[in-house]
């Protein structure tokens, strides 16, 4: 029999709520969600909180314990004092749907928008070679397991809502680091992207990503503080526009891809910082989106193509409740996200049908096509070819560049 | 039969009434900058004014904060680089060199983040709201200067070698060679200083951080992961240089000032 512990647990949703006290019975070696699951099943069942691994690898318990973002299986009750109330509120950056479960939808929104790897033309796949020692640094960030809670403390957004449609947050910074730190990835226009379309501009170091991040990746000075380095290389660096100059080599306009140039790149001249920038063009930006979305709007391998839990999801992917959404089986009545995460405290239909696949935006737009449309891969809109082409001289390449 | 969502569009967040819900003393650490950054600049504002005390004449000391001496007031044996500015007293005699180490600091990633939570609350702790209405970050004039750091970092590395050059000239003494308390105190302040240059984020980057191929580049890579190591302590370094720079200065203006003498070991 353990000791009795108070506890002030946020219960609402949408439309209001408050802190609501709690005595609870807590045992030696516990942690925050095991008791919150005790409170589940001995005091209020219907209390909404999502959860999976209960071993800090699938991200799923993020919430605020006494105000700061933690993951709620891996806050040891043993940290806090006997007398001492604990507060566990959802987490405060996103949309509330209720109790302690929040609406991370923000985050898939800007993992779509974050281009993928695109490795050499004339490399496929299956040959593809890499050094160890090129690949530790993106190995780090791989790491990741998409907690959000590195989103959910960072000021920018968190303080700030206006700035969400400009900042994807530190997750997607390291998701840009790693692939332009990646030895096979070919598109070189990535660190100007992130300063333009992603907003990395916004950050300004003060590194609460990395205090709460439960992976311990340094997000701020292994990533984050490169690609702003990466940027002024290009930018601002008075030896490199020296060189630049005088050898005449790497040159700002020669490492962009010709084939989905982002609008906001301009030659010669540098970016021209528009609001189109986050999506690209209008020929690539369908086909990207497509890319990067997993069927009836679940995340695809690709688009959350990081971490352990990604590759264990991508390998079951047929078993995945995420594939079971999409396919035509109905849904029952459920107590599965559309990352396979568990909500419990039965949450009424509506709040289930927010976690269902189709509960996104592009996931609405899914549903809505006939059956037959969902699995087919759309014919690409680019002039994307695995066939390496004879290179376009930079005259023509700058008058084909959308503007 | 997919199933649809039929929550309705409102994306609130959850009201909560209070701005934090932290328990510990979060509060700490940006006080402690603020108290530490702030004694620091009064104590070097009153120092680079003074325009007194900054050379001991027998052992040719020269506190960093007055090298390199370039102003028509500078003690003649001081000015080791000639002397180009007039000796108003507004114009510090370190005119050059001070600017430029005030740029490296003040874009330093580690002292942004200090002097932004301490300072500017822009955050003051994690999961503390901000004090300003609104934020644009580095986006935009004037903190669009921050990525000014590559420069101040070019400039610095020169800074340190002129230091480096005060503190082997200071092996001297009226009958030649000399070493005493002053030297350990300078050289141990020129090696920091190197050290908390060196571990720069941008001297990482420089170094090897930029490339993509570590395999290609061996000599590179391992001068990344040493300037690596160094980086990791980064923020040690820079409050240990404020206090050696501090320390050293202090001394050379109690001996310049005849308070104590310099503890000779050799001549």
């Amino acid at each position: 029999m353990g000791a009795k512990r108070r506890f002030k647990v946020w219960r609402g949703d949408e439309a209001g709520g408050d802190l609501k006290d709690y005595e609870v019975e807590v045992n030696e070696g516990e942690v925050v969600l095991d008791v919150i699951h005790r409170l589940q099943a001995t005091q209020t069942p219907d209390l909404a909180c999502r959860w999976n691994c209960k071993a800090g690898k699938c991200g799923s318990c993020s919430m605020e314990i006494n105000g700061t973002p933690r993951l709620g299986c891996m806050t040891r009750m043993s940290t806090f004092a006997e007398d001492e109330t604990v507060t566990v509120t959802p987490l405060r950056t996103f949309p509330v749907i209720r109790d302690l479960v929040t609406d991370v939808s923000f985050n898939y929104e800007k993992a779509r928008q974050t281009p993928a790897f695109a490795p050499p033309k004339d490399l496929a796949p299956g040959d593809y070679r890499m050094q160890q020692v090129d690949v530790e640094r993106s190995q780090e960030f791989r790491k990741c397991i998409e907690c959000f809670l590195c989103q959910n403390t960072c000021h920018v957004v968190r303080d700030h809502e206006e700035n969400k449609r400009a900042f994807a947050g530190p997750r997607y910074f390291i998701r840009a680091a790693e692939l332009d730190m990646h030895p096979l990835d070919a598109q070189e226009d990535r660190k100007e992207y992130a300063q333009a379309s992603m907003g990395m501009g916004y950050c300004n170091i003060t590194k609460c990503c990395t205090e709460v991040c439960p992976e311990h990746i340094k997000i701020t000075d292994n990533a984050i503080i490169p690609m702003k380095e990466r940027v002024v290389d290009r930018r601002y660096d008075p030896l490199v526009w020296l060189g630049r100059k005088i050898f005449r080599r790497d040159q700002l306009d020669e490492g962009v891809p010709h084939r989905c140039r982002p609008s906001w790149v301009r030659t010669r001249k540098g970016p021209k910082w528009s609001s189109k920038a986050s999506t690209g063009t209008a020929r690539c930006r369908g086909r990207r989106a497509r890319r990067s979305t997993g069927p009836a709007g679940c995340r695809s391998p690709r688009s959350r193509s990081t971490g352990r839990v990604a590759r264990r999801r991508s390998a079951t992917m047929s078993s995945s409740p995420c594939r079971r959404r999409a396919s035509t089986t109905p849904t029952p009545s459920g107590t599965t996200t559309e990352r396979g995460h568990s909500v419990d405290g039965g949450a009424p239909e509506d709040i289930r049908g927010a976690f269902s696949a189709s509960g996104t935006e592009a996931g609405r737009r899914r549903s809505a096509r006939p059956p037959a449309a969902t699995g087919r891969r759309a014919a690409p809109r680019c002039r994307a070819s695995a066939a390496p082409r004879a290179p376009v001289p930079v005259a023509r390449r700058r008058r084909a560049a959308p503007r | 039969m997919t199933t649809t969502a039929t929550r309705p569009g409102a994306r609130v967040r959850a009201a909560i009434a209070a701005r934090t819900l932290r328990t510990d003393r979060w509060w700490l650490a940006p006080l402690i900058t603020v108290i530490g950054l702030g004694g620091w600049v009064a104590y070097a504002t009153v120092r680079v004014f003074m325009h007194d005390f900054y050379w001991v004449e027998d052992y040719h000391y020269l506190t960093p904060f007055y090298s390199p001496c370039i102003t028509d007031r500078c003690i003649p044996e001081a000015a080791h680089f000639g002397t180009y500015l007039p000796g108003w007293w507004i114009i510090p005699e370190a005119a050059f060199s001070l600017p430029l180490l005030l740029l490296f600091r003040l874009t330093c990633y580690y002292y942004r983040k200090a002097y932004y939570r301490a300072f500017w609350m822009s955050p003051p702790a994690c999961a503390v709201p901000d004090g300003h209405k609104t934020y644009s970050g580095e986006t935009r004039f004037p903190l669009i200067f921050q990525n000014a750091h590559r420069y101040a970092f070019y400039a610095a590395g020169l800074i340190s070698v002129v230091n480096t050059y005060d503190a082997i000239l200071a092996f001297h003494s009226p009958d030649g060679f000399g070493f005493g308390l002053g030297n350990v105190i300078l050289v141990g302040n020129v090696v920091m200083l190197w050290a908390y240059t060196i571990s720069c984020h941008s001297c990482r980057h420089i170094i090897g951080g930029r490339l993509k191929h570590f395999s290609k580049h061996p000599m590179r890579y391992r001068a990344w992961t040493f300037v690596s190591k160094l980086n990791v302590r980064h923020m040690q370094l820079a409050w240990i240089t404020l206090g050696t720079l501090a320390l050293t200065d202090f001394y050379i203006m109690a001996v310049s000032a005849g308070w104590f003498s310099d503890l000779r070991f050799i001549n």
